[in-house]
C-alpha cells in the first residue's frame, strides 16, 4: 500500500508508510513508537536531533564544537558541491554531532552520528569531533556515548579520513587508561572505516535490531563467499552471534540500558565527583 | 592509460636484451674497428635506456604508481626482512583460533639490537598468493600482531612494521570473526605502547588493512609506493560507476607517497633506487634500514610515556577543517 494521497498530490501528514512492510502508520502513534513500526517493528533511521531527543534528559543536551567545518583538501571532485547539498539538506555542518548531556542526571560526552548527511562518512571533522567527544570524557571524568550510524570513511577526503580511524581509536586509549567508559550503539547501517575504529573498541557495544553492521560492502564479501553467507549476514544479529557486541536493544529500552549501564560502569566517576565536590 | 607496468617495462625489457645481444657480438667480434663500432652502439643503447628508465620512472603518475607499487617483481615484505635484520625468528598463532599466512611476525636483530617486527606478506605465484591470501589479512593476523606488540612492550623492545597489502580480507568467516574489531584493537594495541614505532609503506598500503599496523611514531613510505582510504577502482565504482575509471580515481585520492607527504601524513618518502624497487632489492633494503634506524633512533631519544604520548599527538593533529 502507498502512502495515501489526497486529491492535491501532496502527502497526508498525518500518515506514514513503514519502508520494510510498507503498512501505514499514523504519525503521531509511528513517533510514540520512536519511529518502531508497530507492525514489523522496523526502526526507520533517525536523524540526530531525534536520537537526542528520545536518548538523553529533556533539554539537557548542550552541543559543543560547532565552529568546525570541513574543506575539501584534495579539491575531490564533486565533493563540494556533494557537502553543500547535504549541508542543506540536514541542516548540519558535517555528518556528527558532539556534546554533553544528562542521562538521569548523570553528566556524559556524547557523539551522534547521523546517516542523512553524506552516508554519515568520517573525514576530517566527523573525526576531530568524536576524538574530542572521547577526550571530553577522559578528561573531565564523564561516561562516552556515541551513537554510530555510517557506511565508513568519507573517500572524498582521501588519507585523511583513513587517519581518522587511528585518531579516534587512539581517544578510546586514552578513555581507557583514564577509566572512563565508553558505550558505543551501532544503529543501521555502521560498517567499514567506522566499525573499524572506535566502533568496534568500546567498552560496551548496544546496537538496534536489524541494523546492517559489516566491514566490508555486503556486495564485495557476498560476492566472494555467496554460499557461506548467512540470511542475515551483516545484521546486528549476525553480528552478536559471532560475540562482537554485547546486546541487541529495542529502541523503547535504549535510554533505560544506558542509564543502568552508566550508573554501573561509570559509578566510580560519579564516587569521585562527590569527593571533589 | 596503462593496464600494467609491464607496458613500459616491455621496451626496456626489449632494450636490455638488445643490448645483451650486442655484448655477445662485441665478444665474438675479431675485427678490431668493427668491435669499436659496436660497442659504440652498445654505449649509446645503453645511455638511451637510462634516460628512458630515467624519464619513465620520475614521471610515473598516479595510476602508474599503483601498478608499480602492485608489480609482483617488487620486493615484499619477507625480501626486506631477510636484507635488513640480521637474524629474524618467525613466530606464530593468535592462541585463539588460527594462524594467517598474510601476516609475518616475529622478533629480529637490527644492527645487533633487538627489535619486534610485523608485516604484511605477498606471494608470487598462484601457489604462494593462495597461501598468503594476497597478503589480506583475516582477524587472527591482527591478533598475532597484537601479540607481538604486547610482547614488545614486556620486554622492552622498538616496533617495525612492514605494509604491503590490498586491503583486510573481506571474506564471510573473517566478518564472522570481527575483522574491525581485530584492525581497530591492532591500532588500540599499538597506540598503549611505550616503547618506539616506526612503519614502513613498501608498496599497496590499502586502507583499514594497512592502518591496522600504521599506528606508529613514524611513518615512512617508500617512493613508488600507494596509501589510499579505498582501492582507486572500488572508489571509481561507487563515484562513477565505472571500476575502469580507476585512473581518474587514483589522481583524486592523491594516493601518492609525495601526496601523502605534501598533506604531512607521512615523515619520509624513501628514495627508491634508479628504476624502482625492482631493479635493486637490495639498495631499496639499505635506504630502507638507514632510514628506519635513523627515525628510531630520534624516537628512542624520548622517555617512554612520552613516546607514547607523541605517537598520540602525531595523530591527534590530522584532519584538515576550519575553525576551533
Amino acid at each position: 500500500m502507498l502512502v495515501r494521497k489526497p486529491a492535491g498530490g501532496q502527502p497526508n501528514p498525518n500518515f506514514v508508510q513503514c519502508v520494510n512492510c510498507k503498512k501505514t502508520l499514523f504519525t503521531a502513534e509511528f513517533e510514540a513508537s520512536l519511529r518502531v513500526c508497530q507492525y514489523c517493528g522496523h526502526h526507520h533511521r533517525l536523524n540526530w536531533r531525534q536520537r537526542v531527543a528520545f536518548t538523553f534528559d529533556a533539554d539537557s543536551f548542550v552541543e559543543t564544537d560547532t565552529g568546525i567545518s570541513s574543506l575539501d583538501p584534495l579539491e575531490f571532485p564533486e565533493y563540494a558541491e556533494k557537502h553543500q547539498q547535504a549541508q542543506a539538506k540536514t541542516g548540519m555542518v558535517d555528518s556528527v554531532i558532539c556534546g554533553t548531556a544528562l542521562l538521569d542526571g548523570r553528566p556524559v560526552s556524547v557523539a551522534v552520528s547521523d546517516f542523512h548527511f553524506m552516508g554519515g562518512s568520517m573525514g576530517s571533522v566527523s573525526g576531530e569531533k568524536v576524538t574530542r567527544a572521547l577526550e571530553r570524557g577522559a578528561n573531565e571524568g564523564m561516561p562516552v556515548i556515541i551513537f554510530c550510524a555510517s557506511g565508513g570513511a568519507r573517500m572524498q577526503e582521501g588519507l585523511l579520513s583513513l587517519m581518522q580511524m587511528a585518531k579516534t581509536t587512539a581517544a578510546v586509549e586514552l578513555c581507557r587508561t583514564r577509566g572512563v567508559p565508553y558505550i558505543a550503539v551501532f544503529t543501521d547501517p555502521t560498517m567499514a572505516g567506522v566499525l573499524a575504529s572506535y566502533a568496534s573498541v568500546a567498552d560496551v557495544i548496544l546496537a538496534e535490531p536489524k541494523a546492517l553492521v559489516g566491514f566490508a560492502g555486503a556486495r564485495v564479501s557476498k560476492q566472494a563467499q555467496v554460499h557461506k553467507a548467512p540470511d542475515d549476514f551483516q545484521t546486528a544479529e549476525f553480528v552478536f552471534r559471532s560475540g562482537m557486541l554485547d546486546r541487541i536493544v529495542p529502541r523503547r529500552e535504549m535510554r533505560s540500558t544506558l542509564v543502568s549501564l552508566v550508573r554501573l560502569l561509570g559509578g566510580h566517576l560519579h564516587l569521585e565527583a562527590k569527593k571533589v565536590g | 592509460m596503462a593496464k600494467s607496468w609491464k607496458e613500459w617495462e616491455k621496451p626496456i625489457l626489449e632494450l636490455e636484451e638488445g643490448i645483451d645481444k650486442l655484448e655477445q657480438l662485441i665478444a665474438v667480434e675479431r675485427d678490431v674497428e668493427k668491435k669499436a663500432s659496436l660497442a659504440l652502439r652498445a654505449q649509446e643503447y645503453r645511455e638511451k635506456l637510462h634516460k628512458f628508465i630515467d624519464v619513465r620512472y620520475s614521471r610515473l603518475g598516479p595510476w602508474e604508481k599503483v601498478l608499480v607499487a602492485r608489480a609482483e617483481t617488487r620486493p615484499y615484505t619477507l625480501d626486506i626482512i631477510n636484507a635488513v635484520f640480521d637474524e629474524f625468528v618467525e613466530l606464530d598463532g593468535d592462541r585463539r583460533i588460527g594462524t594467517d599466512h598474510a601476516v609475518v611476525a616475529g622478533p629480529a636483530s637490527l644492527e645487533g639490537r633487538p627489535v619486534m617486527v610485523v608485516g604484511q606478506q605477498k606471494g608470487r605465484n598462484i601457489q604462494e598468493r593462495g597461501y598468503r591470501n594476497f597478503a589480506m589479512a583475516k582477524p587472527e593476523g591482527y591478533r598475532k600482531a597484537i601479540r607481538m606488540f604486547e610482547m614488545a612492550e614486556r620486554f622492552r623492545m622498538p616496533v617495525v612494521t612492514i605494509v604491503d597489502t590490498p586491503a583486510a580480507d573481506p571474506g564471510v568467516e573473517s566478518e564472522s570473526r570481527g575483522i574491525s574489531e581485530a584492525i581497530a584493537a591492532s591500532m588500540l594495541s599499538m597506540f598503549s605502547l611505550t616503547v618506539p614505532i616506526v612503519s614502513v609503506i613498501i608498496g599497496e598500503g590499502g586502507s583499514g588493512g594497512a592502518i591496522g599496523i600504521a599506528a606508529a611514531n613514524r611513518v615512512l613510505m617508500l617512493e613508488h609506493s600507494v596509501y589510499s582510504v579505498i582501492p582507486p577502482e572500488g572508489c571509481a565504482a561507487i563515484l562513477w560507476r565505472d571500476p575502469a575509471k580507476g585512473p581518474q580515481a587514483a589522481a583524486a585520492l592523491k594516493l601518492t607517497a609525495q601526496s601523502a607527504h605534501e598533506l604531512g601524513l607521512v615523515e619520509e618518502v624513501i628514495p627508491e633506487p634508479f628504476g624502482g624497487a625492482h631493479r635493486d632489492p637490495g639498495e631499496t633494503a639499505d635506504r630502507i634500514k638507514e632510514a628506519m634506524l635513523r627515525h628510531l633512533a630520534e624516537v628512542a631519544m624520548s622517555s617512554p610515556e612520552a613516546i607514547k604520548q607523541a605517537r598520540y599527538d602525531r595523530f591527534r593533529i590530522l584532519g584538515r577543517f576550519s575553525g576551533q
